[in-house]
């Protein structure tokens, strides 16, 4: 009896609490918003296809944190196109499902060799430069490294790109520091954050070693490997994001780190510091490409446009704080300081010594992934 | 008396380690500063603009409409299930409690991976629906061991005997049979709702692109540092449970100690 | 004791009333109708699913045991004997903890059991990723624990990324699910049994283990099994907690399905899983006569 008391009572906590928030919902400005999920969970199951054509949707899935959240409410106010917004954290996460097609995506955001993969394995739609008039705001330089892996800039349009360095905390280091080699330095045992992504691990110990980032060379990728082997004693964790938190709240004294993030980190705590090693790093570009799965190619169309606006791209930036390949929203950067900034937009002699990943076959890619295993396990 | 002592201290020890982090975070919503690791000054501003964060409010709907429509559904079926089994044969009872075990005892993992093959393989797109029928799937048997013992419990002649009064099948269900296991009806529900609530894992692989709840909305903000508005929304839900619990938990005290007195032995 | 009574009758009234009992409960059996087609196309099917898929490849047709064999790759062996361990460690600890806890609440004669009940299931409330990410705050080089250490001016501890780490964390999800189930068994222990073994002359220990703890076994063995499975299988707890240096079984098998995209190899080393936890619940099984249908497997 008493049980069956407690049992109501639990439930009526249930109920209150569940109308509680339905009727925040309705108090909501968009009220919609709750009910549009349900539609198109409807959409999405009755039918592999033809539902979703015309309904006037888009499915973007992004890197985690890579866009202004505002910026999609912008857009689906402009052009009544519904965004179902979607975020990855490594390329190889998001791979699968646009291979496997467990979720028909229609814009997706992969680096550069993972474009270079995805339209040799043929999973890329070309894409219809006529819906994209802002095309022209991107600097002709980015197009030009663009074709490196995407030659014609037919699949795909840059929206970010930056280096890779270590971002380091002025007071926990001695002195500054200009080299991969104190990843390595015994003396920061348990204060280094190393990258979990398996091409920019193995980039940071080949071109450490003197080697190409994109070797095919089994005896330089076990000597990367061995070296990165050595490492892991010193490896306070393995993150990718994660990074930024820990190195704001002095958790490490340093770690690898995408440039973008550096800004921000930056900005939270004053004793951070970003370098490109001297020995060279990798540079990359992020792009917009459409998968040939795609239900809603023109939506998809609408959005990369819409991106490329320099109001856009320009507050995207502030927001992300990764480098925009957008000359328009460049010049609009009232911030003298971050206009300038070395971290957002270095000079060409840093960019001179760092490469871009090339797609090196899945066969070069397992092996990879392998001897990235035979480090951690 | 020292054993008394230490009995409590050890009581209390548990309880700090059980709801240590749960102070942790209520703490941390109001934290001023974005960044997880540091202190930046006292601020309500984050249970501000919970309210405007439009997608966490969605995930918060999605994931209490997910968790009170699987509730709801496993335990209507499940309780059908569980009269039905009840009135079954040995060999077909055992086989079906049997399977009733699976999604208790197998892995999360593995319950999440095998229906999402199941979803790909006959071309159902992952949302809404399939993380819904999901969660009913491990809800139901949640709700059969709930009612199944209460079903054991009851009598079964009064059923009988309505039936012999005249009484139809179905009246003679909600009269007699429903009023003695409800207990356990309800014990199902609220347990299928917090578990539902509480998954991570099988939603996960259920959920494909258009659906965020709160557990995978989270999951996706660990990489990037956890938004504080995640916080303050936590210690709204969880206090909001908690003071109504106390208030319920109050009231029933007074009239179970009326009740007592009369009918009950006394428990103390 | 309607069996009973069927037994007495004659055969022919027996076969009349089986006649007349079929025809009744036929209609309720059918209430499970729905059950069982749910549960066959969403567990039963799904499972075959994961059996087929691990029994085949993406490139040569016809089944392969080469997903299973992959547990013998050394990399993922190390990956199961670690979660192995972590897990047996863990359930250990939790069990520990939880059976004198369990017995001081008993001994305290609370008013309701839902008052045990409740405060162990309110933390679930709270989202338990957040909550395992609270550790992290709490365990970190520069967090609430070493804080608190150094101002005391005592050595700090240096646990978080570390195995220990996703012990703790494993104990801290789990605990509850060991918690009540003993709890529950030894709050139907009727008292007078005790105080009847204490007039008989049988000292606490006595007491405890020939009739309290025998008494709670089911409760343990559903504690355990609570604890173990999840422990084994979890990938979270490990990704929070252990900074991705430390990789568990549970771990290998999300990344062959989020990140490699392989979803025969990940469906191979879940049948292997599966084979463990049957394996545990079959140890369990047999020493669990008394719970009957919940604890099948």
């Amino acid at each position: 009896m008493k049980k069956s008391k407690l049992f109501v009572a639990l439930l009526l906590v249930c109920t209150l609490v569940f109308s509680a928030c339905g009727s925040k919902e309705d108090k909501g400005n968009n009220s919609n918003q709750g009910n549009g999920q349900e539609n198109t969970g409807n959409n999405g199951s009755s039918g592999n296809g033809s539902s979703n054509k015309g309904s006037g949707e888009v499915y973007v899935y992004n890197w985690g944190e890579y866009i202004d959240r505002e910026v999609i409410d912008m857009f689906e106010e402009e052009t009544g196109i519904k965004v179902i917004y979607n975020e990855f954290e490594l390329n190889e996460d998001m791979y699968p499902i646009i291979k496997t097609g467990a979720v028909n995506y229609d814009v997706v955001c992969p680096s550069d060799y993972m474009i270079e993969k995805m339209i040799q394995e043929d999973l890329l739609a070309e894409i219809n430069y006529d819906n994209i008039p802002n095309i022209a705001n991107i600097d002709e330089t980015y197009l030009k490294t663009a074709e490196n892996f995407d030659p014609g800039n037919k699949f795909s349009v840059p929206y970010c790109w930056g280096t890779v360095g270590i971002l380091y905390n002025k007071t926990m280091v001695d002195g500054p520091i200009d080299s991969w080699s104190a990843l390595f330095d015994e003396k920061y045992k348990n204060e280094i954050l190393m990258i979990d992504s398996v091409r920019d691990a193995f980039m940071v110990a080949l071109t450490y070693l003197g080697y190409d980032q994109n070797t095919t060379n089994e005896e330089e990728l076990n000597a990367a490997r061995d070296l990165l082997k050595e490492q892991y004693p010193l490896v306070q964790a393995y993150v990718v994001d994660q990074v930024r938190d820990k190195m704001i709240g002095e958790e490490a004294a340093l770690g690898v780190i995408y440039s973008g993030e550096a800004i921000y980190t930056q900005r939270e705590n004053e004793n951070l510091e970003y370098v490109v090693p001297k020995e060279g790093s990798n540079v990359w570009i992020d792009g917009w490409v459409i998968p040939k799965n795609s239900q809603n190619k023109e939506n998809a169309e609408a959005w990369i446009n819409f991106m490329c606006r320099p109001d856009i791209a320009l507050k995207n930036f502030e927001y992300i704080t990764y480098s925009t390949p957008n000359k328009a929203a460049r010049d609009l950067i009232e911030d003298e300081d971050i206009k300038n900034s070395q971290v957002a937009f270095p000079e060409p002699s840093v960019l001179e010594r760092c490469k871009s990943f090339k797609y090196l076959g899945e066969e070069m890619e397992n092996l990879y992934v392998n001897k990235w295993n035979e480090v951690k396990y | 008396m020292v054993k008394k002592i230490s009995q409590k201290v050890y009581v209390g020890l548990v309880m700090i380690f059980l709801y240590a982090p749960i102070l942790v975070l209520i703490v941390l919503s109001f934290n001023k500063s974005k960044s997880r690791s540091k202190w930046g000054g006292f601020t309500l501003d984050w249970y501000k603009s919970l309210f405007q964060n439009e997608e966490i409010m969605s995930a918060l709907y999605t994931t209490l409409i997910i968790a009170f429509l699987s509730a709801l559904i496993a335990t209507v079926i499940g309780t059908a299930a569980s009269i039905g089994i009840n009135h079954m044969r040995k060999v077909p009872k055992t086989i079906l409690m049997g399977i009733t075990n699976i999604p208790m005892l197998n892995a999360d993992i593995v319950t999440g991976i095998s229906l999402m093959l199941l979803f790909v393989a006959v071309n159902f797109t992952l949302g809404f629906k399939s993380v819904l029928i999901a969660h009913i799937t491990f809800n139901i048997p949640y709700v059969i061991l709930s009612v199944m013992p209460k079903l054991k419990q009851t009598n079964k002649n009064t059923y009988e005997a309505a039936l012999d009064l005249g009484a139809s099948p179905i009246s003679a269900f909600f009269k007699v049979v429903l009023p003695d296991i409800l207990p356990g009806v309800f014990s199902g529900f609220l347990l299928a709702f917090t578990m539902s609530l509480d998954d991570f894992i099988i939603t996960h692989f259920t959920r494909g692109a258009a659906v965020n709840t709160l557990s995978t909305k989270i999951y996706a903000e660990t990489r990037k540092g956890i938004k504080p508005e995640m916080y303050a929304l936590s210690t709204l839900l969880f206090l909001s449970v908690l003071i109504l619990l106390i208030l319920i938990n109050r009231r029933n005290d007074s009239i179970e100690k009326k009740r007592n007195s009369v009918a009950l032995a006394p428990s103390k | 004791m309607s069996n009973q009574e069927e037994s007495k009758v004659t055969t022919a009234e027996a076969t009349v009333t089986l006649v007349k009992k079929s025809h009744r409960f036929s209609g309720k059996s059918l209430l499970s109708f729905p059950y069982i087609l749910w549960m066959g196309a969403f567990i039963i099917i799904p499972l075959i699913m994961v059996v087929y898929y691990g029994l085949t490849s993406k490139t040569s047709n016809g089944f392969t045991l080469e997903n299973l064999k992959l547990i013998a790759d050394p990399i993922n062996q190390r990956a199961l004997f670690l979660s192995l361990k972590l897990s047996l460690i863990s359930t250990l600890v939790c069990l520990l903890l939880a059976y004198p806890l369990a017995l001081i609440l008993k001994s305290m004669k609370l008013k309701s059991n839902s008052f045990v009940v409740l405060v162990m299931i309110l933390p679930m409330w709270m989202n338990f990723l957040l909550r395992t990410i609270a550790w992290q705050n709490i365990l970190e080089n520069n967090g609430i624990i070493n804080t608190v250490l150094k101002a005391l001016n005592l050595p700090t501890i240096n646990i978080i990324n570390t195995p220990t780490a996703i012990v703790l964390g494993m104990v801290y999800n789990f605990l509850p699910f060991m918690i009540l189930p003993i709890y529950n068994t030894l709050a139907k222990v009727d008292d007078n049994v005790i105080n009847a073994a204490r007039d008989l002359g049988a000292n606490s220990f006595t007491t405890f283990r020939k009739i309290i703890f025998p008494l709670s076994i089911p409760g343990v063995i559903s504690g355990i099994t609570m604890v173990f499975v999840p422990s084994l299988t979890t990938f979270v707890i490990s990704n929070i907690l252990g900074g991705s240096k430390i990789v568990l079984i549970g771990n290998v098998i999300e990344q062959q399905f989020q990140k490699v995209g392989n979803w025969h190899a990940g469906s191979g080393l879940s049948l292997v899983l599966m084979v463990f936890i049957l394996i545990s619940m079959a140890i369990l099984a047999k020493y669990d006569k008394e719970t009957e249908g919940t604890n099948v497997w």
